[in-house]
Formats: C-alpha cells, sequence, structure tokens
C-alpha cells in the first residue's frame, strides 16, 4: 500500500513538474512580447527554441515518453511523424519563399 | 524505472485486462494523433508562407490581442494539468468521484478556452478579419479554428465518458476511453503551443 502510495506521489510530482516546467517556457515570452523587451528577431529565435522545449516537457511529463524502456514504437512514431513534417512543412517554406524572392 | 506500455499514465499490473488491452488501443490511438499532428503541421507551414499577404486588409497588429491569447493558454496548460490528476484519481481509487471532479474541471476550461476564442474571432470579424479577406486570413482560419474545434470534440468525448459512468460504472472500456482521451487532451496542449509560438507571438512580437 505504501508503495502504491510512493508511485502516485511520484506521478502527481510529474504532472507539477511538467506544468511548471511550461510555465517557465511561457510567461517570459508573453511579457516579452507586451512589454517589449527584446527586438523581434532575437525574440522569435528565442520562440523557437521555447516552443521545441516545451513541447518535448509535455511529451516526457504530460505523455510520458521516455528515451528507453517502452514495449511499442512510440517515440520512434514521433520521430517519424516529426521527419515527415520537417521535410513537407520546411520544404514547402523553403521552396515558397525562395520562388517569391525571384518574381 | 519500470517500463511503459503506451503514452501517457499507465494504470499498472494491478487494473488486469484493463491494462493489457490499454497496450494495443492506445498505441493505435498514437498512431492516429501523429497523423492529426502532420495535418496541424502542414496548415502551420501553410500559415507561415500566406502571413505576409495581406491584400490591403487587416494584418495580425489590428487583428489579434495578447491578453485572451495568453489566458487560453493558460487555460488549456492547467486543463492538461487537471486532467492528469483526474487519470491519477482513476488509477488509485476504485470510486470514480475524483476522477469525475478533476474531469469536469478539465472540461470546464477546455470550455472556457472555446468560449474565448469564439470571441476572438468575432472581435476580428468586426475589424474585417473575415477569412475572405487575404491569404493570410484564409490560413488563419483554417488553422486556429480547427484547432479549437478538436476541443470542442474532445469535450463532447468527455462528456460521454462521464454519461458511460452513470451507465456502466467504471469498468474496462471507461478506462482505456479515459487513458486514450488524455492522449488527445494532452496532444491538442502540444498544437497549441506551435499555434500561440507562430501565430500569436510570430505576429504580435
Amino acid at each position: 500500500m505504501t508503495d502504491k502510495a510512493a508511485e502516485k506521489r511520484k506521478e502527481q510530482l510529474s504532472y507539477a513538474f511538467g506544468f511548471g516546467y511550461a510555465l517557465l517556457l511561457t510567461v517570459p515570452l508573453f511579457a516579452s512580447v507586451a512589454f517589449d523587451w527584446i527586438d523581434r528577431s532575437t525574440l522569435l529565435w528565442i520562440t523557437g527554441i521555447a516552443a521545441i522545449l516545451q513541447i518535448v516537457v509535455h511529451f516526457r511529463f504530460f505523455l510520458h515518453i521516455r528515451l528507453k524502456g517502452q514495449t511499442k514504437e512510440d517515440l520512434q512514431l514521433i520521430l517519424f511523424t516529426t521527419l515527415v513534417m520537417g521535410v513537407m512543412g520546411l520544404g514547402t517554406i523553403w521552396v515558397i519563399f525562395n520562388l517569391m524572392s525571384r518574381m | 524505472m519500470s517500463t511503459t506500455r503506451h503514452p501517457g499514465l499507465n494504470l499498472g499490473p494491478h487494473h488486469g485486462k484493463a491494462d493489457d488491452t490499454a497496450e494495443v488501443e492506445v498505441f493505435g490511438f498514437w498512431v492516429f494523433m501523429m497523423s492529426d499532428a502532420i495535418i496541424f503541421g502542414l496548415l502551420m507551414a501553410t500559415y507561415v508562407v500566406m502571413s505576409g499577404n495581406l491584400n490591403g486588409g487587416p494584418g495580425p497588429r489590428e487583428l489579434f490581442e495578447l491578453r485572451p491569447v495568453f489566458i487560453e493558454t493558460m487555460l488549456l496548460l492547467f486543463s492538461s494539468l487537471t486532467f492528469g490528476f483526474a487519470q491519477i484519481g482513476m488509477k488509485y481509487h476504485p470510486h470514480p468521484a475524483r476522477m469525475i471532479i478533476w474531469l469536469l474541471v478539465s472540461i470546464a476550461l477546455a470550455l472556457i478556452f472555446v468560449g474565448m476564442e469564439v470571441n476572438d474571432f468575432i472581435t476580428m470579424a468586426g475589424k474585417g478579419g473575415v477569412p475572405q479577406a487575404s491569404g493570410f486570413l484564409s490560413s488563419f482560419y483554417a488553422l486556429v479554428p480547427l484547432h479549437g474545434i478538436h476541443v470542442t470534440a474532445a469535450c463532447i468525448w468527455a462528456f460521454a465518458i462521464l454519461g458511460q459512468i452513470a451507465v456502466y460504472g467504471l469498468d474496462d472500456e471507461v478506462k482505456t476511453g479515459m487513458l486514450r482521451l488524455g492522449i488527445l487532451w494532452h496532444f491538442l496542449d502540444i498544437v497549441w503551443i506551435g499555434i500561440f509560438s507562430i501565430v500569436y507571438i510570430g505576429g504580435l512580437a
């Protein structure tokens, strides 16, 4: 029974940590947009990095995706989806903006 | 570290058959969610390509407001946390009371999110920001309301689960349904990270 209580506490903490990290990666971004702390291009780079970090945080703490110890190919599916999205999404952006700059 | 059988909270061996069926069912749902992720990813790429094409209409700075978007972001993040608590309640308590309370809190937060988002769209339309005004707005209305519809559908599913509990009690089907809904719930929060970063912060920075 105490084992179960410890496991429950650990799982609650996992969600609480995920929530805390997500707050840390969100609130400063919105604040710097609202109060104009940093210039646009720097802020966009920071936003991009913070978004990727926060997506990793959500996968790790809310969806419990880990690097090891899964019975099915959950992580491989995420990586494959990321690859497909990268090729098609970034490919679209690259090709179209290249076309625009030539017109 | 114990092995995890599927994404999201695992019920663990003391749930017996529900834990066994969850492994296959949640994996199948995970595959579906990843295909949904590609749809959202490509709509985001479309938005990035179209975002400069204003056609003389209103742009992001005239149409977007930071404060409601920040509140919406917090609502979704809080509902991810409370949904986690609902699942933990289901895992450790045979009686569904805790799970139902946290699930209702999650639904309430998500419905406030949808309401605020609809209000944003109405405000935008009042300023001339309608889908047919420009390429920027067409791609905006293809992306952001699609996420809102997903959140609404997730709420309907959550009400269906509450109905199933009322009729059948907390049985194996309800448990695995709750695990799959959890995947959708957290996934929608992840999509929102992309939307607020690209659309709103990208538009207002």
